[in-house]
């Protein structure tokens, strides 16, 4: 076990060498330069007055330099700060987003997984029969909607319509459980939709597979009942792709709910990263993408421990 | 019910039909017998032959959609083709119980042995928790596996085959069935732990006074084991009688092959290999008369047209379906005949030549055997 941590965490931080190295260089080849983005289009005359500016933010260094400066920082908690916003420190902007951004993605998973298994189920257990092609082709337009739409769908009757939630604006969980559900569980449906989609697909598949094994057919010979042989016998092996992607979607989500958050105006970490990417606001788009892929990483590493729970014969190897 | 010989179970003309886009596939077709209670039968036939699916019709849990049965199963009194799967349930595990070919795939993985054994018991019987442990334990005991109560925790990988299948008979004696199939229950095992699986079996239907169906490929498996034995090929009984009736006088020159490829040094594991000429016929569009005529030594004009009916031999309870039977004047006139002419079968048969390509494999398989 300590070897395979040890390995795993080796692992981690080769992966965050590539992506901090490479997010580094993609960022530096953002056409822009972000001392016009600091000084404003009027300062585009004053070349002494950007090179100033340029010189002072370690601009023109090479970009190895420029990493390597950025990088030990970085190991040391520091993520510098924001080039537009004097003073704004990128771990603060982190800590103050990632719980919005973090919350909304879990809530998607969860939602998304609560009504994906028994969809999934159904769909597997009677297979080919109408309860299948009706999960099916309902699982299919989840599929191919966008979120937005779903999200503007979802403000058009819950709010204009029916007016029981507000259109948009975030209120945080600090600011009472009752009174944050009532401005995350739209954009939580939301993304959920998609998730769910893919999730119930792969549980169906999963799980045609798993209903063909013989223990199951010795389970019924037994004299269970088919919903205890699914729900004991056959779920929880048909349940590890289902692991993996709920893994590797999370990662997604936390970096990809920008939409989401723009449309509902919350003020999460997506939409405060295309906001730093059009100030070309060099820092604070790192410092996110280091975040995302950490987390990304972390997940990843804590679903592949959870296999060994699910299926025992893992262990071993 | 009744006294100790009514049947138990009495099967009549049982049929099971699987549709396919190109036809009916007859894997069961017109398979009668009575079984009387703590009694045991031994189905025997090559592999294909209908044995699998003629005991999973009985039990009712034929899971295909494309599968129709016609027939009776009548058990303890009571008729059992044309129940619900839901009232069938009610019977699996407490009055009929079955243990598997493979003990490597009818365990579930990823589900501790202890439950495996217990919630059946707690689902019919309404058995506790601790009951069920406590007989659960027991019950490992008497299948003789070693530290029960460490096992009860174990996953089924944590144990080798022989073990697993004694976790499978465990699992099936659970809730004191009256009836156990048992379906190759040793092909997927080494060969030293088959007899002691097989013995564990007879031993366990003895002590339990249980009605067992013994269903092998291999009639060396159920000699010294079964009562009565059932020679099964494409789908049809060809062969009833007592084990030792049809020991010293088998009449069917189908069963005669079965006895003739018994391996003589053990059981080799479960190879699928055809140990008698040529192949198992066609279930869709099997050949007129005999089915067994294009691989019967014995086979004369007649077989390829008139299709044998069981008929009754002079010893109780044995009967058989052939034109030209082993041991009667006719089927050895009809096997010499066939020798004197050369036919490829026969001449196999007499371990005198492998003439077809067919034969040719049978040649390779007896070679693997040795
Ligand atoms: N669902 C099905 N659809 C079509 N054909 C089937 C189906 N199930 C079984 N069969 C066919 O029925 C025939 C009898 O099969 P069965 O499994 O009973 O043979 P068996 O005697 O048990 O052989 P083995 O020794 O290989 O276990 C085979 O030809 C098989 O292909
Ligand atoms: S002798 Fe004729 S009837 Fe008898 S088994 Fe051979 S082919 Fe069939
Ligand atoms: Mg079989």
């Amino acid at each position: 076990m300590a070897r395979i941590l040890g390995i795993r965490l080796l692992r981690l931080i080769a992966t965050l060498f590539a992506v901090t190295f490479l997010s580094f260089i993609m960022t530096s080849l953002l056409p822009g330069d972000p001392a016009v983005a600091i000084l404003g289009q009027d300062a585009i005359q004053n070349e002494a007055l950007l090179e100033e500016v340029r010189e002072d933010l370690g601009l023109n260094d090479p970009i190895p330099v420029r990493y390597w400066n950025w990088l030990t920082d970085a190991a040391q908690g520091d993520l510098g700060e924001s080039y537009i916003n004097a003073g704004q420190d990128v771990s603060q902007v982190i800590r103050d987003r990632v719980p919005v951004t973090a919350q909304l993605a879990i809530m998607a998973i969860i939602l998304a997984v609560l009504m994906a298994i028994p969809l999934g189920v159904i769909g597997a257990y009677r297979e080919g029969r109408w309860q299948d092609t009706t999960t099916s082709a309902a699982v299919q337009v989840a599929l191919s909607v966008p979120n937005f739409i779903i999200g503007i769908f979802l403000i058009w009757l819950f709010a204009v319509q029916l007016g029981w939630l507000p259109a948009s604006n975030w209120n945080r969980l600090s600011d009472g459980v009752w009174d944050n559900l009532r401005t995350s569980i739209m954009p939580a449906t939301a993304l959920a939709m998609t998730q769910m989609a893919i999730f119930s697909r792969l549980v169906r598949s999963d799980m045609i597979a798993t209903l063909r094994e013989n223990f199951i057919l010795a389970a019924r010979a037994k004299g269970l009942k088919d919903r205890y042989i699914l729900m004991r016998h056959a779920l929880r092996p048909s349940s590890l792709s289902l692991m993996t992607i709920i893994g590797i979607n999370f990662g997604a989500l936390l970096g990809g709910t920008v939409v989401i958050e723009t449309l509902f105006a919350i003020p999460g970490l997506g939409f405060r990263l295309i906001n730093a990417i059009s100030q070309r606001d060099i820092l604070v788009i790192q410092g996110i993408t280091v975040f995302v892929a950490v987390v990304y990483v972390l997940v990843n590493t804590a679903v592949d421990l959870l296999y060994t729970v699910i299926d025992p014969r893992i262990r071993r190897s | 019910m009744a006294d100790a010989h009514t049947p138990v179970l009495v099967v009549d003309d049982l049929r099971t039909h699987f549709e396919l886009p190109i036809g009916m596939v007859k894997a069961v077709d017109g398979v009668s017998f009575e079984l009387e209670r703590g009694k045991t039968l031994g189905v025997v036939g090559e592999s294909g032959s209908g044995k699998t699916v003629l005991s999973r019709t009985i039990m009712g849990l034929n899971i295909a959609s494309n599968a129709r049965t016609s027939g009776s199963v009548v058990y303890d009194g009571r008729e059992l083709v044309g129940l619900t799967p839901g009232e069938m349930r009610q019977l699996w595990g407490t009055e009929m119980a079955m243990v598997f070919q493979d003990p490597m795939t009818s365990l579930n993985p990823v589900v501790k042995v202890g439950r495996q054994l217990t919630e059946h018991m707690r689902a019919h019987l309404g058995t506790s928790k601790q009951e069920a442990k406590a007989s659960a334990i027991e019950l490992l005991r008497s299948v003789r596996i070693p530290e029960p109560e460490e096992r009860f925790n174990n996953f089924p990988h944590e144990m080798s085959g022989g073990m697993r299948q004694r976790v499978c008979i465990a699992v099936a004696l659970a809730c004191g069935p009256k009836v156990l199939f048992a379906d190759e229950p040793t092909t997927a095992l080494d060969v030293t732990v088959q007899h002691q699986i097989l013995n564990l079996l007879a031993q366990q239907q003895r002590e339990r006074y249980m009605t067992m169906i013994l269903v092998t490929h291999d009639l060396g498996v159920v000699a010294g084991r079964a009562d009565e034995i059932m020679v099964m090929y494409a789908g049809k009984a060809v062969e009833k009688a007592s084990t030792s009736t049809l020991f010293s006088a088998m009449r069917h020159p189908y069963t005669e092959a079965l006895f003739r490829s018994i391996p003589k040094t053990g059981n080799p594991k479960h190879t699928r290999l055809t140990a008698i000429a040529g192949r198992p016929p066609d279930l869709i569009h099997p050949p007129p008369g005999c089915k067994f005529a294009p691989r019967c030594p014995y086979a004369q004009e007649r077989c390829r047209e008139e299709e044998p009916e069981l008929q009754a031999a002079p010893e109780p309870g044995h009967s058989f379906a052939c034109h030209y039977p082993v041991g009667s004047e006719a089927g050895k006139a009809a096997y010499e005949a066939n020798l004197a002419a050369g036919v490829p079968q026969t001449l196999a048969a007499a371990g005198q030549v492998q003439a077809t390509e067919d034969l040719s494999v049978v040649a390779a398989a007896a070679e693997e055997v040795v």
